[in-house]
């Protein structure tokens, strides 16, 4: 019977780590389809940024009472990975609470840790539920989270809450058996959740509390793997994320547009022609701006990968508030939608066949992009350090440079700016004209 | 007052200490004019040897480069390298954002390096050094004054306390907005949205701020961008209360109370 049952752990854990592994093969893929750019230097400076905005949650704090929630939620997920080793290991090795000798003193003090953990991520969990269904703050009521980007949110706080239950249940029948002095189960001392509530299971027989202690963990340890396996499909894979994503964060300041070097050389020939002679010739026709993600960098993709859909970018964005198509969120979502559309399309045939559709126009659309002011408040209120802006101008950039589609004013606004070195229609010998008057 | 060029300067063999970068807004626009006017008279007053670049200045081509025309921005911007670095400019302050941003932020990547400070914290260095003096009593003295963060300023560049240390100066009381410093709220007219119409929605962005910065109950409110400042004058006219609360940039408020 032991060996069955270790024999089913090991192919059921084998199984998700498999399948997870796949996915996650295929995910980075989909963001290498993104154009190179270097974010290797200042490691120093984005070490800090991982300590600050990834394990510091720093951003979230902008907002304290969600982050002391949202912290729980998280502490509890990477703290309890501990507590999952221990019964992964038991699980193949047919052990039953492996650390205890190990541990020692120890053991009951760090279960009782997780356990209250376990309670406030239960708690965190709950009141989040209450926020995005009941209270619908406007930004989980948004049309962008239509379908599954909203049922995915309460699943995973729905999944987490179960899985935390079955902990604790788990350890409240492995608290009473102690308690009866079953010889598999080893006495570890009091856990300070599970412990007092060991009582309530003080006249169930011995066979049903067993039944109840192993269903739990199996439960659990299913419910974590399912959970390994749910989430590259999810916007939970920030939790993985987040990491990477705040290392490569952006070091310059926000108000900075990333140069073209292509058009600048170009621009450069045009004003110097002398310097023509000594430059190669280009190769081939340079593509200016981005009209799908094989265009955008692997840093946009990655950020769409890490994207939580939380909102807050959409929530601070002034277009957004005052109803125009754009949201930044969206945004984020569709170049994702994109990368994932252009994988399966890999996955079934080797290679990236043309569908016949890009993320401009199929996902986002021009009256989209033409709100944005600019502004970076999406950037600054994105908890994960992402910036919908730097797509944004992206796109805005083929549109104009390679399909010269713009607004009629804008394209005055161009050739003012060409003929009179001004966005407006005014003549050049005007520009000093307040300081003659000052001089008179 | 007398107003001299770089090239009058370089005529004469000189540098100046400074360069007033005074942007299209600046230059052109008749509203934001008189923002340069207040900051040259200021830099005058306070013996700050400085020069305009006069008809060889070109737009810095900000609006192109966010609308997405990188050529014309290239176009603009390097030509105006060119005559930075023909002049040996070193020190650069402007009163527009935009200006700052890009000469600031942009320029060095196409080989502009200069040192670009924008005239609030240039006037706050001025008030630090004592060399603005202000009137007794004032203009401003317990009014209520909110101060409106430009995106490119504020966000974009990290610079929130500068300018309301200098609106401090005034003895004024300082309210603010409900969305103020880095949750500022945008006034519509960044990413070229100034030069068209807005896209369709529910309301425009500039009436939203200038609602928000009305029910402050403030009667001036503080700007430090020419684009700003037409937007929230267009956003408090649409709340009717254009004759109570008056838009005023930060150089002009100081330029009322000096001595
Ligand atoms: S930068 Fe653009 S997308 Fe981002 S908040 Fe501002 S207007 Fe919205
Ligand atoms: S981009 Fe950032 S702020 Fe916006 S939804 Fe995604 S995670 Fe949230």
């Amino acid at each position: 019977m032991r060996i069955v049952q270790e024999l089913l752990f090991i192919i059921a854990f084998g199984m998700a780590v498999y399948l997870f592994s796949t996915k996650v093969r295929q995910i980075r893929r989909n963001i290498l389809l993104g154009r190179d750019k270097d974010l290797n230097d200042h490691p120093d400076l984005r070490w800090k940024n991982v300590l600050l905005l990834a394990f510091g949650q720093k951003k979230m704090f902008r907002n304290p009472l969600v982050a002391v929630l949202h912290f729980f939620v998280y502490a509890g997920f990477i703290i309890i990975n501990l507590e999952i080793l221990e019964i992964i290991l038991d699980g193949i090795l047919g052990t039953h609470r492996l650390f205890v000798p190990v541990l020692g003193g120890l053991y009951p003090v760090l279960i009782s840790a997780f356990e209250v953990l376990a309670v406030l991520v239960t708690l965190g969990c709950a009141i989040f539920l209450v926020r995005r269904n009941i209270l619908k703050l406007r930004r989980f009521v948004s049309k962008d989270l239509n379908g599954w980007p909203r049922s995915d949110a309460n699943y995973i706080l729905l999944t987490e809450i179960v899985l935390m239950l079955l902990f604790l249940t788990m350890n409240t029948a492995d608290q009473q058996m102690q308690l009866r002095g079953s010889e598999h189960y080893i006495a570890t001392g009091n856990f300070l959740v599970s412990g007092s509530l060991a009582s309530i299971f003080n006249h169930t027989p011995d066979g049903t509390l067993i039944a109840i202690e192993r269903t739990c963990w199996w439960l659990h340890i299913l419910g974590i793997l399912a959970f390994l396996n749910y989430l590259p499909y999810s916007k939970h894979l920030h939790i993985i994320l987040a990491f990477p994503n705040a290392y490569y964060a952006s070091l310059e300041p926000a108000g900075e547009m990333e140069n073209m070097p292509a058009v600048q050389k170009e621009v450069q020939l045009m004003l110097q022609p002398e310097l023509a002679a000594s430059e190669p010739a280009p190769e081939g026709m340079p593509k200016f701006g981005a009209k799908d993600v094989f265009d955008l960098t692997w840093k946009n993709l990655l950020d769409a990968y890490s994207c939580t859909e939380c909102g807050r970018c959409s929530a601070a964005c002034p277009a957004n508030l005052t109803g125009k198509a754009l949201s930044p969120r969206k945004i984020m979502m569709d170049t994702r939608d994109r990368a994932e559309e252009i994988g399966r399309n890999i996955n079934k045939n080797g290679a990236f066949t043309d569908d016949g559709k890009t993320l401009l126009r199929d996902y986002i659309s021009e009256e989209e992009l033409r709100a944005c002011t600019t502004c970076n408040a999406c950037v600054q209120e994105c908890p994960v350090s992402i910036s919908p802006l730097d797509i944004i101008l992206q796109l805005r950039r083929h549109l104009v440079m390679e399909e010269s589609s713009a607004p009629a004013e804008w394209t005055g606004m161009f050739s003012n700016i060409e003929n009179n070195m001004a966005p407006w229609k005014f003549s050049m010998d005007d520009r000093d004209k307040w300081a003659t008057e000052m001089n008179q | 007052m007398q107003i001299k060029t770089m090239a009058t300067y370089a005529a004469n063999g000189e540098t100046p200490e400074i360069l007033f970068w005074v942007g299209c807004a600046g230059s052109f626009d008749q509203r934001a004019q008189k923002i340069t006017k207040a900051f040259a008279t200021i830099l005058d007053k306070t013996g700050v040897q400085f020069a305009i670049l006069g008809k060889e200045e070109s737009c810095t081509g900000d609006p192109a480069r966010r609308a997405g025309n990188e050529f014309i921005f290239q176009m603009m911007a390097q030509n105006n390298i060119q005559l930075l670095n023909m002049y040996g400019v070193k020190k650069i302050v402007t009163a527009c954002p935009h200006c700052f941003n890009i000469l600031k932020n942009e320029y060095p990547a196409l080989g502009g390096n200069y040192e670009v400070i924008h005239h609030t914290t240039f006037l706050q260095s001025l008030i630090d050094e004592g060399k603005i003096k202000m009137k007794e009593g004032g203009v401003f003295k317990g009014k209520k004054i909110t101060y409106h963060d430009s995106c490119y300023l504020g966000r974009g560049n990290n610079i929130y306390e500068a300018p309301r240390k200098v609106l401090e100066t005034l003895d004024a009381e300082l309210v603010e907005m409900k969305r103020c410093r880095s949750k500022g709220l945008c006034c519509g007219a960044g990413g070229a949205q100034m030069f068209k119409e807005e896209e369709k929605g529910t309301t425009r962005i500039n009436f939203e701020r200038g609602h928000e910065a009305v029910d402050t109950g403030a009667s001036v409110i503080a700007a430090n961008c020419p684009f700003c400042m037409t937007m929230l004058t267009d956003g408090v006219k649409e709340t009717g209360k254009e004759d109570e609360v008056k838009v005023l940039d930060i150089a002009e408020l100081i330029a009322m109370n000096m001595e």
